[in-house]
């Protein structure tokens, strides 16, 4: 039986997991001293499952590297860092070795990378093994490696052992990693963004499995998280980090239900919970009917999209067979988790990829067999805004360089003069002070560079845009201010959009119109609420069912009626 | 609610998001032969455009004779030899001989180009195992050192280390260390594969390789064996020098990007130790790019071996090119060229190989 949530516990002095006073971390950086963490205290008992949110750069990672002693050389921390009643700061060589693994372990944010892509499973779970018990044998690394896996329902765990990390998924990777952590008996994991990089029905079975983890062995865990779902999910209680200080902690229905800090308050309420807004039914019935009645801008027609397969292999099938249709003026949401051809059909659409097979109309344009020749003006009808601000900018050129390219390309006869002005109205639009124009891209905050790309993908005055994800790679706060100006001039210049998202609460609350994507096939295709409540496919009702709200009270229940229907079994 | 998710996981279906099984087996066969039979248009290229770089420059007779012959004795000897005829007929006529194994007569002293390569070419070879050898010993070890002490004072020193040994020319590194340990401390001979004495004891070997060690070996003599590898150590360490410190900034850069991915962090999360962390952990993954430019590296080797070889007057492949060369005989210069593509293609060959034993994930 799980502890319940609502029970706080102030532990005892000298029986918590982890005692954390007067925490100060500072790095020697080349532009001087940075105060990364400021004066954080904060214990975690045992079975606890403590929540540290904050935005990025809040030191709520670097917090808790420190736990382990994992930070940069080029860090230095004061204060006392409590593991099992051994003071971690200061602590190094051999008895810090020891301590790492068996008392505390850690779960990276990217499964993918926390893994030896060189060596087999077994052996990576037996690295931990030996370091701390140096005579085991290999045949006793082995049994113990099928036991850890078994124990995070890794499925046949005998034969994959001897597996190589890239044969798993990427939630089956965070079992694996959660199982190292298990198999040296660690009392306390520090679990930094666990899911972050996960797809949100796997999301939901990995904080199903810490949770079990949590009532089986009583194991406290320390998440750190920026996304309050996840923390209304799991946690039972949450410290908000704010430029390196915990600014508030309290109990997680508390904190939710009674934020007492303005920046917790502005922080949950930037947060998008699901069906709370919708953009379909914040349009008027005339809106409505306007944009039903629209000639299409993009229609597709058992759209297939194959890559082509190596020397003698068959072709990979991305997308198969789509039909959907983008009307003039309609913000159209794919959802879809990862690989599921989201990207490939934006991308085709702007004629970055090929379509294979099926029709694909863009503006009255056939794309399949389509000759870039044919092709180039209307390119200029489209714009794309990437995910990645930080990579989707070259890097050499300025800002007003990087917004004026494409009228370089496709308005030839523009003087610098009209270019230059036209550059600074844009900036004004996506609410930059025009003397970014000078700037170049890193001096920038994420935020201020998909402004940018925004701002970019508007300058010929496209009929359509095409944003693949535009605000994953954002902070919570910032995400909604830049969607909150992407519907504005979404409304005022009235273009059609397709909006490429893997969150489903996002999307409703831009998109007009909804689709959902499963293995390259269009399982669902309505408007918002249409989709969200009635949902024809059990593959939506399950991703609607995966998300997690941020709202304790509400997620539980959600995640009650989750298990009764979907049980608490892996999938992935 | 005590729940049992190790028992209900076993009547899910494996998952779908798990890639189709692929095991070493067929598929790394399968990767071998296709690598091995992609030498065969790698060669042929490399034959074909040496060939015809060949003839621009004039036929090998002109070239050696032209100016003491008049014009018609000239044209005289061309038509002997087939250089009248169209060039492509002498292409297919060279190819052809390629086939069976014969690579043409070099023109100045009458031996077969075949016999030129199985002779000099061993001892070309034998160098250049002996210079990789030195390399990896010196290199590997080292960066792995400064990948570790990144940016202090033993990184510091080994990277100027690392910079005089590629930087200095090796005929001035091989003059330099024959000076003080052949001349000044007379520890080792100064030039040659063996003594004339050693030599003479060798030629009583029946059916003898191009490899002196090996022969060395198989006559069972210590004296002999001590001759033969005294001779190669000046000449292995000067080849192997400079790229020792090829390898050795190498295996740094690529070391210091592995060390810093999260799987290391992940492994020192569970306690693994620092020296552990670097020799295994780190070390593998790092040794995948490092594979592939060491294979260039040794294939380079062959062309650093024709100044190392004059050096020590060694000789190998590398000595004879440049006395082909001199000579201005194409013919030899022409096989030989072609021999050392043959090997450049096949060292590529190996290091494909062993990337692929590496890494799990290159297999299809």
């Amino acid at each position: 039986m799980s502890a319940t949530r609502s029970d706080i516990r102030s532990p005892e002095p000298g029986t918590a997991r982890l005692e954390i006073t007067d925490l100060d971390i500072h790095f020697a950086t080349d532009g001087g001293d940075v105060h990364a963490v400021d004066g954080v205290s904060l214990s975690v008992a045992p079975g606890e499952i403590l929540a540290i949110v904050g935005e990025s750069g809040s030191g709520k990672s670097v917090t808790a590297r420190s736990i382990l002693g994992l930070l940069p050389e080029t860090a230095e921390d004061s204060g006392a860092i409590l593991v099992s009643g051994t003071d971690v700061v200061g602590l190094s060589g051999r008895r810090l070795r020891e301590l790492r693994g068996e008392d505390v372990s850690m779960i990276f944010q990217e499964p993918s990378s926390a893994m030896n892509p060189v060596f087999p499973i077994w052996w990576q779970i037996g690295e931990g093994l030996k370091a701390h018990r140096p005579k085991i044998t290999r045949k006793e690394i082995r049994a113990e490696a099928i036991t850890a896996l078994e124990s995070v329902g890794i499925p046949d765990p005998a034969e994959r052992i001897d597996r190589y990390p890239h044969e798993f998924s990427g939630g089956q990777k965070q079992r694996i990693m959660i199982a190292m952590a298990l198999a040296l008996g660690a009392e306390l994991i520090v679990a930094d963004e666990p899911t972050t990089a996960l797809d949100v029905t796997v999301q939901a079975e990995i904080l199903e499995l810490l949770r079990d983890v949590r009532d089986r062995f009583g194991t406290s865990v320390i998440l750190i998280t920026h996304n309050m779902g996840v923390v209304a999910d799991l946690a039972d209680s949450v410290a908000v980090m704010y430029r390196g200080s915990i600014i508030e902690r309290a109990g997680v229905q508390e904190l939710f239900a009674n934020p007492r800090q303005e920046y917790t308050q502005k922080l949950l309420a930037a947060v998008p919970h699901l069906g709370r807004r919708s953009a379909w039914t914040a349009l008027s019935t005339q809106q409505q009917q306007e944009i039903e009645d629209a000639a299409p801008v993009v229609v597709a027609k058992d759209l297939v999209i194959e890559y082509p397969g190596r020397l003698g292999r068959a072709p990979f099938r991305a997308v198969k067979g789509v039909d959907f249709s983008i009307r003039a003026g309609e913000v159209y949401g794919l959802v879809g988790e990862s690989g599921s051809g989201k990207t490939t059909i934006g991308r085709t659409i702007a004629g970055l990829e090929r379509a294979t097979g099926g029709s694909l109309q863009v503006l009255g344009h056939q794309m399949n067999g389509v000759r870039e020749k044919d092709f180039k003006p209307v390119r200029r009808r489209i714009g794309f805004v990437f995910q990645d601000p930080a990579t989707s900018f070259n890097p050499h050129l300025t800002i007003e360089e990087c917004i004026a390219e494409p009228l370089v390309v496709h308005e030839p006869g523009q003087t610098t003069t009209q270019r230059s002005q036209q550059v600074r109205s844009l900036l004004e639009s996506v609410e930059l002070p025009s003397a970014y124009a000078t700037r170049y891209p890193h001096e920038l905050s994420g935020g201020q560079r998909q402004r940018i790309s925004l701002a970019r993908a508007l300058v010929l005055d496209p009929e359509l845009l095409i944003a693949d994800e535009p605000t994953s790679a954002l902070d919570v706060s910032v995400q909604s201010t830049v969607l909150d100006l992407f519907r504005d001039l979404q409304a005022r210049l009235g273009f059609a959009a397709l909006f490429i998202s893997h969150d489903l609460a996002v999307v409703d609350s831009l998109a007009h119109r909804i689709g959902v994507l499963l293995r390259g096939e269009l399982v669902e295709d309505g408007h918002g609420p249409d989709v969200l409540q009635r949902p024809q496919h059990d593959y939506t009702r399950r991703l609607i069912a995966s998300l997690p709200v941020p709202d304790p009270v509400e997620q539980a229940k959600r995640r009650e009626a989750f298990q009764r229907e979907w049980g608490r079994g892996a999938t992935d | 609610m005590t729940t049992g998710l190790d028992t209900e996981v076993e009547n899910t279906p494996a998952s779908p998001a798990a890639r189709p099984r692929r095991r070493a087996g067929g598929g790394l066969g399968r990767y071998i032969l296709v690598r091995f039979l992609l030498i065969i248009p790698t060669v042929f290229i490399l034959m074909t455009v040496v060939f015809f770089l060949m003839r621009i420059t004039g036929d090998p007779i002109t070239a050696a004779l032209g100016g003491r012959l008049t014009p018609d004795q000239l044209a005289q000897r061309r038509a002997e030899a087939g250089y009248d005829r169209p060039l492509i007929v002498q292409y297919f006529d060279y190819l052809g001989g390629v086939l069976h194994g014969d690579f043409g007569m070099s023109y100045t002293d009458r031996t077969p180009v075949s016999e030129i390569l199985t002779t000099y070419g061993g001892a070309t070879f034998e160098l250049v195992v002996y210079a990789v050898v030195v390399a990896l010993v010196a290199g590997v070890p080292l960066g792995m050192i400064a990948a570790r002490t990144r940016d202090r004072w033993p990184d510091a020193v080994l990277r100027v280390v690392a910079i005089l040994g590629y930087a200095t020319p090796v005929f001035f590194v091989g003059l330099l260390l024959k000076l003080v340990f052949s001349v000044g401390l007379g520890w080792l001979p100064v030039a040659g594969r063996i003594s004339t004495r050693g030599e003479l004891t060798m030629g009583t070997i029946l059916n003898p390789s191009p490899f002196y060690l090996l022969d060395a070996l198989r006559l069972g003599r210590m004296d002999v064996l001590m001759d033969v590898a005294g001779h190669a150590v000046l000449p292995a360490i000067a080849l192997g020098v400079l790229t020792g410190g090829i390898f050795l900034r190498l295996v740094r850069t690529n070391m210091i990007g592995t060390l810093e991915m999260q799987y290391i962090d992940s492994a020192r999360s569970r306690g693994v130790s620092e020296a552990r962390l670097t020799t295994r952990h780190a070390l593998r993954p790092a040794l995948i790019p490092i594979v592939t430019v060491m294979g260039m590296q040794i294939a380079m080797m062959l062309g650093g071996a024709v100044l190392t070889e004059t050096t020590f007057e060694w000789n190998g492949l590398g000595y004879m090119l440049a006395e082909y060369m001199k000579a201005r005989d194409y013919v030899a210069v022409q096989g030989i060229v072609m021999m050392l593509a043959v090997i450049v293609a096949l060292s590529n060959f190996v290091v494909d190989v062993v990337a692929a034993l590496i890494d799990p994930r290159v297999r299809y």
